[in-house]
């Protein structure tokens, strides 16, 4: 059986030459620039002396400062009030969205799976916010969120919801809202895709063996479909935390330099370009890094994800 | 308790409607805004009161905008071309060839797709202007690689996976090399996989703002979601809302058309993978 594992041997040769280039852009795209970034965090660079930084070590992550007479401060990332607020923004924004965007995305699914004429219609209309690019969505939302002229305003003060119009984007205590707003609105699609997806998977005989023993259906729907599509669901979600996690776009778009809104990713890249502050927020981005990957390893520990695909 | 029929049916159609309302309205809303010229823009209206071209003149003669939609669909042509390039050799390696580390290939591949953007932001921007790309559309080519990659791997991986062992038997017996069967044998089977991930490539390139407002720094260079949010008065009063909505109905009226014609594929493309697991 030489010929045979020569073969096996020359197809594994040429699975790492056929690999070879894609693992080559993907060290040169994300590897490396990772490394860099975490480099950074340890030097005093700034964005126009990038090549003269020099080892600081942990001080953008923690210093203490003695003034001499024998008090002092501790300065650095872990002892900045704004970076933990924007940990704490980043946390409630990707807590209250994700759990929206399921329970919406979840009622959409639902509704898509059943069999209705002009469902493909429907479908269609409901990937639209999905598709919008997100600055356009952002400066769509930010245009009928306008304080005087907005349509939203509008709209709640003739149902008399509203008392008197919201300045939704500018005032501290609605920016929140209005970018979960947006956020909601966006991404529901992509959840319940997702959920529709699984719920396809239950097979029919399931349904029609609880209707023939009379089983009501708001039971049917908690003790069967539920459990059913658990891992999509749980799926779904998880894609959809990891990506709330490093929210970007629409809160710099919808709401900029705002205490309330401000995330981590919006930290870091303020201080990374707008502030001079390229180390210190290099710094920043290792520890959203860090966190991010941490909430990974415990998916794929915890979620019991079965990734390799094996059968 | 029985619900009436009608009331059931009542209630399922308010609710369909409902969904199809809050997905379309701003889409709807920013068509018709952007047909309003001049004071008109500041009356709340529910539907289209006038039909101006004010507001798309405007925006396509004033201003680079002709050259960024440009820049939009070279840079997101050249990206799915190259993922797909990149990709389909990579997942026919990563589908029908088992070896040793296999697995460890696909979960650093995944994880690589879960990147946070901001993570790699600092040492691309000093990669990009170390290979002298700053300001170059190239620059965006080559970074958008880091999320379009993994994901063209992952999907076309999962779609190679599917197909039977006997497509290839014959070849494999007839002593074809790796890449005569990937390329005679596989690619003809691969036209609704690669349509698929070469569309959802194409939308996230579209779509990126944050790469491309780090790395490009002059408006002749940007892309449409750089412009659009960029677009503003000389005061905060003076925001040309006609504009903006003008543009950003530009932007968006190619991606509905594409999601009409191509729904079914790009929802398979969103849950292949993610769900199969």
């Amino acid at each position: 059986m030489t010929s045979r594992s020569q073969l096996s041997s020359q197809r594994i040769r040429s699975a790492w030459l056929f690999m070879t280039p894609m693992l080559i852009v993907l060290a040169a795209t994300a590897a490396y620039p990772l490394f860099r970034t975490i480099y950074f965090g340890f030097t005093d660079a700034s964005l126009d002396l990038l090549s003269e930084a020099r080892w600081i070590g942990f001080r953008n992550y923690l210093e203490w400062v003695d003034y001499g007479d024998g008090e002092g401060e501790f300065y650095g990332l872990l002892a900045d009030e704004g970076w933990w607020r924007s940990v704490w923004n980043t946390l409630k924004f990707s807590f209250i969205s994700v759990a929206f965007e399921t329970l919406f995305g979840l009622i959409v699914a639902l509704v898509l799976n059943v069999q209705f004429s002009g469902r493909a219609w429907v479908r269609a209309a409901v990937l639209i916010p999905w598709a919008i690019p997100t600055t356009v969505s952002a400066k769509m939302w930010a245009w009928m969120m306008h304080d005087q002229f907005g349509i939203l305003n509008d709209i709640l003060l003739r149902l008399h919801l509203i008392s008197g119009p919201i300045a939704w984007t500018a005032s501290a205590d609605t920016a929140m809202l209005a970018v979960l707003i947006v956020d909601i609105w966006k991404t529901t699609p992509f959840m319940a895709l997702l959920i529709l997806a699984g719920l396809q998977m239950v097979p029919a005989d399931v349904y029609e063996a609880a209707r023939v023993d009379g089983v009501h259906p708001v039971k049917v729907f908690f003790k069967v479909t539920l459990p059913l599509i658990r891992p999509a669901v749980m799926i779904a979600v998880i894609f959809r935390a990891l990506d709330a996690l490093r929210v970007f776009d629409l809160i710099y778009v919808l709401t900029p330099a705002n205490n309330q809104t401000r995330t981590m990713s919006v930290f870091a890249r303020e201080n990374l370009f707008d502030f001079d502050k390229f180390a210190y927020g290099s710094a920043a981005s290792t520890l959203l890094f860090l966190v991010i990957a941490l909430v990974t390893l415990i998916i794929i520990k915890f979620g019991k994800l079965n990734l390799g695909g094996e059968k | 308790m029985i619900i009436p029929r009608w009331i059931r049916k009542l209630s399922f159609f308010l609710l369909v409607s409902l969904i199809m309302v809050i997905s379309i309205f701003p889409f709807y809303y920013a068509i018709v805004t952007s047909f309003k010229s001049g004071i008109a823009i500041f009356e709340v209206s529910y539907w289209p009161s006038s039909f101006s071209m004010t507001n798309y003149i405007s925006v396509i003669t004033r201003g680079a905008f002709g050259q960024q939609l440009l820049n939009s669909v070279l840079v997101a042509t050249a990206v799915v071309l190259l993922s797909l390039m990149l990709a389909l050799t990579a997942s026919y390696a990563l589908s029908r060839i088992s070896f040793r580390g296999r697995t460890l290939m696909l979960l650093t591949i995944l994880s690589v797709s879960m990147f946070p953007q901001i993570a790699v932001l600092a040492g691309l921007f000093e990669l990009v202007r170390s290979m002298g790309l700053y300001n170059s559309l190239w620059a965006l080519v080559f970074s958008y690689m880091i999320f379009t990659l993994p994901f063209t791997v992952w999907v076309l991986t999962t779609f190679m996976r599917a197909l039977p062992i006997e497509i290839e038997e014959a070849a494999i017996v007839d002593g074809a090399s790796p890449l005569v069967i990937v390329i005679k044998v596989f690619l003809p089977l691969m036209w609704p996989a690669l349509v698929t991930t070469g569309l959802l490539a194409f939308i996230h390139a579209w779509n990126e703002f944050l790469f491309a407002f780090t790395f490009l720094s002059s408006d002749e260079q940007r892309t449409v979601p750089v412009a659009i949010a960029m677009i503003s008065g000389s005061t905060e009063f003076e925001v040309p809302w006609g504009n903006i909505m003008a543009a950003s109905v530009i932007v968006t009226v190619p991606l509905v058309i594409l999601v009409l014609i191509f729904q079914r594929k790009i929802i398979a493309g969103l849950t292949a993978g993610a769900v199969k697991g």
